[in-house]
């Protein structure tokens, strides 16, 4: 069988154990888990393109999340909105705003590039915690509605919500993936590499960060009104730096620039936080030196270590069967 | 007409003067080669010619173009394609998928492209992995095509430099010390390469350290020395200048090249 088909059916499987879930696991806090790793992945999908995939590494995409979240919560309680249209709103609102801090942003680079969006993250939660009127400030924004039912499908339970939130999370891992895998996908690589190297290739920098810098702020966007639509409850405490310290964390140690590092680094940290739940701030004095052993011998986490491990096989394989190849050709010389 | 000319080409990084009122030609089809002491100019030079310093003074004009104020990546589709010292590759990365990219600015897809991978995203994909083979197989390295880049040998890594550069269809290309790092027999391979170059119609031009392998194989030489232009001329013209032997060669270098 090809690895191509066995990459295949292990995602067939995957999604169907996701599907059957919540049907099986007869338990609210967990699928509710859940649900909530699929909203967070979908942010991060979005750090890890400008970060993993373009060099890029923003720590304002927490700020972004909130923005979309908000922008949900106040079109829909304050405007009374059509769901679907304030989230699309919400959405093309957070792109915006997005667009135009980047366009600034990006005229910076490395660690200038990740202090500027921190101060940028941190004046998102500051303006959010101190607007009081429009935003309910410390207090928060209650009264989000559940999503609007599309035709048949309705969305006011936990299982429904699920499905829905599955539903987003599968559909910004095809995006991610396609864009990924893609020439576009190819040149944001390329920049990451070097960026004078890029410019040499005809490639124009700045037009294509700033593509990965919008495209990374729309799944924030989005990720943030999933959320404002699922937990139906926001405190500015989402714009906050512990946020996006921990969508970091859950990049990192899944395995940044990778596909999978997402979904493995969220899952795997949020059902062990769960389980050490017990230890409560004590956790950290097991995470903090786990993280740090990680970045010093797998700066590209678990998914990277893995694929690191296929490619050292796959290496010696070829080498193998190279020298099999020299063998017999010698073989039919002397022959 | 000269394929690229440079007139009164300057470049000055606040009170220093790294390239200095430098005219010079490179005709199409030939080995051009630029030699001088470290520090004197060469690859700043190179940097204004593709456009990653505006030059202070002077033109940069290619085929008839005038390209002195053009960005980079745009001098680049005008078919000039460059390597640097350092190699730039990505480690972890396969040779091919190094070289893909270098196709990149002969096409046309965009992000609409590649979230719905449409006809044209899929056409363009194979002709990108098409050219990347090609070249791989120009400079000789198909065998290594799925190899990490990070286990391939330093010569290796500079034929992966050249396949990028090439992979970008250009008329002329410029390497910066392609020889650096390598063993002689290496060298005479690369040395090999940059012929077959030219007589796939690709112009060159090489800074290069290596005195002997650069008197075999450039039609012309321009030595710079502390930004200044102090003689151009064939490699025999260049031997016997009086200018060059007192200013950069001295005793030394040339017994090494006798």
């Amino acid at each position: 069988m090809s690895s191509a088909m066995m990459k295949r059916i292990s995602i067939a499987i995957l999604i169907a154990i996701a599907v059957i879930f919540p049907l099986v696991v007869d338990n609210q806090y967990i699928s509710r888990l859940m649900t909530l790793s699929f909203i967070y992945i979908i942010a991060i999908y979005g750090m890890n393109l400008l970060a993993g995939f373009t060099g890029y590494l923003s720590l304002a995409h927490a700020g972004f999340f909130a923005v979309g979240a908000y922008a949900l919560g106040i079109f829909t309680t304050r405007y009374e909105m059509h769901f679907w249209l304030a989230f699309i709103l919400a959405i093309l609102f957070t792109t915006v705003v997005g667009a135009i801090i980047g366009l600034i942003a990006l005229r910076t680079r490395e660690h200038f590039f990740a202090i500027y969006t921190l101060i940028v993250g941190y004046l998102i939660y500051l303006i959010i915690d101190k607007w009081d009127e429009m935003t309910g400030g410390v207090r928060g924004l209650i009264g989000i509605p559940y999503p609007s039912a599309i035709g048949p499908l309705e969305f006011n339970n936990e299982l429904t919500m699920y499905y829905l939130n599955l539903f987003f999370f599968l559909l910004a891992t095809l995006v991610m993936a396609r864009i990924v895998h893609s020439l576009t996908g190819r040149t944001f690589i390329a920049i990451r590499n070097s960026e004078e190297l890029a410019q040499t290739l005809g490639i124009n920098t700045q037009t294509n960060k700033i593509t990965s810098f919008v495209i990374s702020i729309v799944f924030a966007g989005t990720a943030g009104a999933l959320y404002a639509a699922y937990v139906r409850f926001l405190g500015p405490d989402i714009a906050n730096l512990p946020m996006v310290f921990d969508f970091l964390m859950y990049l990192i140690v899944g395995g940044i620039g990778t596909i999978a590092g997402p979904i493995v680094g969220t899952m795997l940290i949020t059902f062990l936080t769960q389980s050490l739940q017990g230890l409560q701030e004590y956790r950290m004095l097991i995470f903090g030196p786990i993280l740090t052993l990680l970045v010093i011998f797998y700066p590209n986490g678990i998914v990277g270590a893995i694929s690191m491990f296929k490619m050292k096989f796959q290496n010696k394989r070829q080498e193998k069967a190279q020298n099999l190849q020299n063998q017999d050709k010698n073989e039919v010389k002397e022959g | 007409m000269a394929f690229v000319e440079t007139k009164g080409l300057t470049k000055q990084f606040g009170g220093l003067t790294a390239v200095n009122n430098v005219d010079f030609t490179i005709e199409r089809g030939q080995i051009t080669a630029i030699i001088g002491p470290n520090g004197a100019g060469k690859s700043t030079f190179f940097n204004l010619i593709s456009g990653f310093y505006p030059p202070t003074s002077g033109k940069v004009i290619f085929d008839g173009q005038d390209i002195t104020n053009v960005p980079p990546h745009k001098i680049a589709k005008l078919g000039i394609a460059r390597t640097f010292q350092t190699t730039h590759l990505f480690e972890t990365s396969t040779v091919l998928d190094n070289v893909i990219v270098g196709h990149r600015l002969r096409t046309k897809s965009r992000l609409f492209d590649a979230i719905f991978r449409t006809p044209r995203e899929k056409r363009e994909e194979r002709e990108a992995r098409e050219k990347a083979m090609e070249v791989l197989d120009f400079v000789g390295l198909t065998d290594l095509a799925d190899r990490q880049v990070a286990l391939i040998s330093q010569e290796a890594k500079k034929r992966t430099a050249f396949a990028l550069a090439l992979a970008t269809d250009p008329r002329i290309v410029f390497l910066d010390e392609p020889a650096a790092g390598i063993n002689p027999e290496e060298t005479d391979g690369l040395a090999e390469l940059m012929r077959k170059m030219v007589d796939h119609g690709i112009t060159v031009c090489t800074i290069e350290h290596k005195m002997q392998m650069i008197m075999n194989l450039a039609d012309k030489i321009m030595v710079l020395n502390q930004g200044e232009k102090i003689a151009e001329g064939t490699p025999d013209e260049i031997k016997n200048d009086p200018v060059v032997i007192e200013a950069y060669l001295g005793g030394e270098a040339v017994a090494e090249i006798e």
